[in-house]
């Protein structure tokens, strides 16, 4: 799986417990984008989903115990990063991302020089509709990041993003470990890069449950706030210096 | 106030015996027992010395001196917790880097296995 060209691209694919999507994930992906590997990162499912990956072509990286979503992501970036990647995009395990809209976030990455690109449910009306929590919450976070980020995102707890190499560099040695999409941007952020989104559809997840429950949305909010928080302090000093600092300490 | 005094003596030297025998089991590592017995000492000899407790009161404001044993206590688990947080924050971003870190190595053995039995 060694990157081949200037706009290697490798796809991953976090999945926790799902045996029954993934696989339908992987070769969605591989009819779209037939010669882009496919990296399913397993954050030690209970299930199959590990041989079920397999056996739809994608190589496996095998988490020894569960690390959460972000763990698992960010165990994609340092491997991609690794092994010289310019370009990952990441798509959810679940099946909710639709492999049709990858090439056109690969092609706006490559295009815009920004350093990440959000597959977003709101840039254009698709018919794509969040739950009345997740709804709630998005456009909470949406007032949140406007002040913080400069610019408006329509859909900040998207997964469907992808990042060039000097995202991978920065998400390789930090990235928020629970809940990673909206922190992220502010990581991202504080470092002077830039965002772009790009119109995609989400369908409904069809198998196994959201990590984020209606019970959970409380615990949720207070924990990206103050993640959110903690990135503005941790990485002032850093933004004000000239230029784009790679390193970083553990978020 | 005897009474209380000599719980609080007695709890100490509990937590003195506690550490010591943990100690000896090799339950806790003596980086981390030390804190303890710290704390279990400096409360071992307030709860025995009326004439600290009552400085120790008088500084305070507090009219009734057990009243600072508990002030103590309270303060030195408060510390106690924090300072147990600071370490399992810690071990935690260590055994997620390490688990990633086995997860690449793993991978890449079994690219490695692969590519051997290709070829």
């Amino acid at each position: 799986m060694a990157p081949t060209g200037k706009d290697s691209l490798l796809i991953i694919v976090p999945a926790y417990n799902e045996e029954g999507a993934v696989g339908g994930v992987v070769r969605s992906i591989r009819m779209v984008l037939p010669d882009a590997p496919v990296l399913v990162i397993d954050d030690s499912s209970l299930d199959a989903t590990q041989q079920a990956a397999r056996q739809a072509g994608a190589r496996v990286l095998p988490l020894p115990h569960h690390l959460g979503l972000g763990g698992c992501v960010q165990a994609g970036y340092k491997l991609a990063f690794e092994l010289g990647y310019q370009y990952v995009i990441r798509v959810d395990g679940d099946g909710q991302h639709d492999a049709n809209d990858i090439p056109r976030i690969f092609e706006a990455l490559r295009s815009s020089g920004c350093e990440m690109v959000i597959g977003s449910r709101f840039v254009a009306e698709n018919g794509s509709r969040p739950g009345a929590m997740r709804g709630v919450g998005i456009r909470f976070f949406r007032m949140v990041l406007r002040p913080i980020l400069g610019k408006p995102v329509r859909d900040p707890t998207s997964g469907f993003v992808g990042v060039n190499r000097d995202a991978l560099q920065v998400f390789s040695k930090s990235f928020p470990l629970e809940y990673p999409e909206i922190e992220a941007l502010v990581v991202l952020q504080r470092r002077r890069f830039r965002f772009q989104e790009v119109p995609c559809k989400m369908h409904p997840r069809t198998t196994g449950r959201s990590s984020i429950t209606a019970v959970r949305s409380i615990y949720y909010i207070v924990h990206v706030l103050l993640g959110v928080l903690v990135n503005l302090l941790k990485f002032d000093s850093r933004a004000r210096r000239p230029g784009r600092p790679g390193e970083t300490g553990k978020s | 106030m005897d009474r209380l005094l000599n719980v609080l003596t007695l709890a100490s030297g509990l937590l003195v015996l506690l550490v010591l025998i943990s100690l000896r089991r090799a339950h806790i590592r003596v980086e981390y027992s030390v804190s303890w017995l710290l704390a279990a000492a400096a409360l071992l000899v307030l709860s025995r010395s009326h004439r600290m407790l009552d400085a120790a009161a008088q500084l305070l404001g507090i009219s009734y001196p057990p009243f600072v044993l508990l002030l103590v206590v309270g303060c030195v688990f408060v510390l106690m917790f924090f300072r147990y947080s600071v370490i399992l924050s810690k071990l935690r971003d260590d055994n997620i880097a390490l688990a990633q870190r086995l997860a690449i190595l793993e991978y890449h053995l079994q690219s490695l296995r692969s590519d051997g039995s290709h070829a």
